[in-house]
């Protein structure tokens, strides 16, 4: 009896699963909904409409004297943003920042790549792989305070310089030491996509251009390098981007304010000023958004 | 695919954008006057400046309360405002820059004094200043005060400074740090009361716009001169720690826990006089556990927690009782840090506070804080 009734639930299970197998597989469209709702929605959810939040309240303000929000529409927080002398030059400053540590990893990871993936053996790449990620199993903040004891008037690096007999330097707190300080955090993100790019050149590209009588130095500058830019592109979305956002190691090695300082201290600190620090924070999105069109048109995104 | 996706973007956002205002008035404030202390909630969550919270006299609080504490520390004023504006805490350790924006922002609870029994003792000054009592109702209890300092390297620094003025000239040009806050406006302004009397500045929180102007333009001098503004005082340590800064304003406590780590400095009070703070327990509108807070403040109102902290600290205890146990705590700390000094000290310190437009001139024309704040990203930049 019992095992009768469980039979027939078993069966019509199997039915159900049979019939909603043969609808799905009737009406591609349901298929397509049912497997994309999921990560969609999470996207929608999660990411765009906290972009959509931090739109909106962009337009508010704050009340000077309670310092609560106040919920009319301005324009002030994007006038201030635009006008203002100090937050152009803020802006400006986090900009070039980001440039030259983009510039600067390019520079030293394309040497390091092309090693890695066109000289060295198996056993040397491997060892070299986890070299390079090896310093990212830490704590960035760890390491930023490592930077700050070598680079400190009675650090590592000025006891080194006395010992050789050379002249020490000031560099701690200046903006030399943010840009020696990123340029080390974000080269991991640089050589990854320029290996990757390297590694994907075949041989026989470069036998023909020996065989049409190029030079190391030709082959190099008009094989190599064009088909390794797009993997340089993409390693600079992350150095770029990371630079233009980070905070921490600004106040931890800089005496001065990047963007993301500015609106650290608006939304803890200053006033609580979270519509100036949602519109202040639009800047690195338009810069970003500005710096991945040029980047597509680069190729970039085939080499990720 | 596409149509779809632009739809759900489209709702998402507007969805998200009516959650926000709703979100905006969560949980309910209660502004009525603490007169009486319930039964303990077990737990205490506090806003603190760093060094005010010390083991030493927050475990005994727990085992006589059964209050467990747990403690932020608040880098600034500025900071402290906005953590308490949250919700999440039950009292702070604020500031004059701080108090009078909490109570008119109606972030804090009056109290009633009578529950505090060593209130009493407290010196005069602080048991209503204007700071932290309106219209009578006293909202918190006042703690300790101090004055910001001079702080440098002996080895280095030679002579001896005597006046604030070795932070404005190029003398230790890349070896001068300050607080990063925008507060440090009035030091400058105090130097400039002394030096250019012409510009006729009485209160360094009260100036006009051509005092404010020439108060900033002798900060924005000073920037190439300043190696770090610090932000927290374990930043300005570490700084004196390892020769990076040689000389700075400072508070007393980055002075204890130098020389405590056998560090060759100094502080002193420069003959210009100093800015300073005098400190109040103030318990949110929004506490959880505002019984564990009212123990709280009645536990650290008692001369030995006062004493303790004092010597921590390095500054000067409200309760006149603090006295006697500091000296039985630390020969001589007593007379050191203040504690028995007369009214006229006291009212040798200019005590932070918030910088109105409707300042004591009965003009009208001041610069309020948002321009204080303003200026200070300016000088900085």
């Amino acid at each position: 009896m019992t095992s009768q009734a469980y039979e027939a639930g078993g069966r019509s299970l199997t039915t159900a699963r049979r019939r909603l197998s043969a609808a799905l597989w009737r009406r591609p469209w349901l298929r397509a909904i049912a497997l994309l709702l999921p990560p969609l929605g999470w996207m929608v959810v999660f990411y765009l409409a906290a972009l959509a939040v931090l739109f909106v309240s962009a337009f508010w303000s704050i009340d000077s004297f309670t310092g609560k929000l106040t919920h009319v529409w301005t324009w002030t927080n994007f006038d201030t943003v635009f006008t203002d002398k100090t937050y152009r030059e803020i802006a400006w400053r986090t900009i070039w920042m980001a440039a030259a540590v983009t510039v600067t990893d390019a520079v030293i990871a394309f040497p390091f790549a092309y090693f890695m993936a066109r000289v060295a053996g198996p056993r040397l790449r491997t060892l070299l792989f986890v070299l390079v990620l090896l310093p990212r199993w830490s704590s960035s903040l760890a390491r930023i305070y490592a930077w700050r004891l070598i680079l400190n008037q009675d650090g590592a690096l000025n006891w080194s310089l006395a010992k050789l007999g050379l002249p020490e330097q000031g560099w701690a707190f200046t903006n030399t030491a943010m840009w020696i300080v990123f340029s080390y955090i974000w080269l991991p993100f640089m050589i990854l996509p320029v290996y990757a790019a390297l590694e994907r050149i075949p041989d026989s590209y470069l036998e023909a251009s020996r065989d049409l009588g190029a030079r190391n130095w030709t082959t190099l500058r008009r094989v190599i390098l064009p088909l390794a830019l797009p993997g340089i592109v993409a390693g600079s979305i992350f150095t770029f981007s990371l630079t233009l956002g980070d905070y921490i190691t600004p106040s931890l090695v800089g005496n001065v304010d990047f963007i993301g300082n500015v609106i650290y201290r608006n939304v803890l600190g200053l006033t609580n000023n979270l519509p100036f620090a949602a519109a202040y924070a639009t800047v690195p999105l338009i810069v970003m958004g500005i710096y991945l069109v040029i980047a597509k048109r680069l190729g970039a995104f085939e080499a990720l | 695919m596409r149509r779809i996706r632009r739809g759900h973007v489209l709702i998402a956002a507007l969805a998200a954008a009516l959650c926000v205002p709703a979100s905006g008035v969560s949980s309910a404030a209660d502004n009525s006057m603490i007169t009486k202390i319930g039964k303990g909630e077990g737990k205490l969550n506090l806003i603190a400046w760093e060094g005010y919270t010390q083991p030493q006299w927050v475990k005994p609080f727990t085992k006589a309360t059964g209050c467990k504490v747990s403690a932020k520390y608040g880098g600034s004023s500025d900071e402290m405002v906005t953590l308490m504006r949250t919700g999440q805490y039950d009292a702070v350790s604020a500031s004059g820059d701080a108090s009078l924006r909490l109570i008119l922002g109606k972030d804090v609870r009056g109290v009633d004094p009578k529950l505090v029994p060593d209130f009493k003792n407290f010196i005069s000054a602080l048991k209503s200043p204007s700071h932290n009592t309106v219209k009578g109702v006293h909202y918190g209890i006042s703690l300790q005060w101090g004055p910001n300092t001079l702080l440098y390297n002996t080895k280095k620094v030679k002579p001896a400074p005597t006046s604030w003025g070795v932070l404005y000239s190029s003398k230790y040009k890349g070896k001068i740090t300050v607080p990063d806050n925008a507060i440090q406006i009035a030091d400058a302004a105090l130097y400039l009361s002394k030096t250019k009397p012409g510009l006729g500045i009485k209160d360094p929180y009260e100036l006009n716009s051509a005092q404010f102007k020439a108060t900033v333009d002798l900060l924005k001098k000073q920037k190439p001169l300043v190696k770090k503004y610090w932000a927290t005082a374990g930043d300005e340590i570490d700084l004196f720690k390892n020769g990076s800064a040689t000389i700075g304003a400072s508070w007393p406590y980055q002075t204890n826990t130098l020389i405590a780590a056998k560090a060759p400095v100094k502080d002193l009070i420069p003959k210009e006089g100093a800015t300073g703070w005098a400190d109040t327990w103030m318990i949110s509108s929004k506490a959880k556990h505002p019984n564990c807070a009212m123990q709280w403040i009645k536990w650290v109102s008692t001369p030995k927690v006062q004493a303790q902290q004092a010597i921590y600290f390095g500054e000067t205890p409200a309760n006149t009782k603090a006295c006697k146990i500091m000296d039985q705590l630390s020969k001589g700390s007593c007379a050191q840090y203040h504690a028995n000094a007369s009214s006229a000290y006291f009212n040798s310190i200019k005590f932070w506070k918030t910088p109105v437009k409707a300042c004591g001139n009965g003009k009208n024309d001041c610069m309020d804080y948002t321009k204080w704040q303003q200026a200070w990203t300016d000088i900085k930049s």
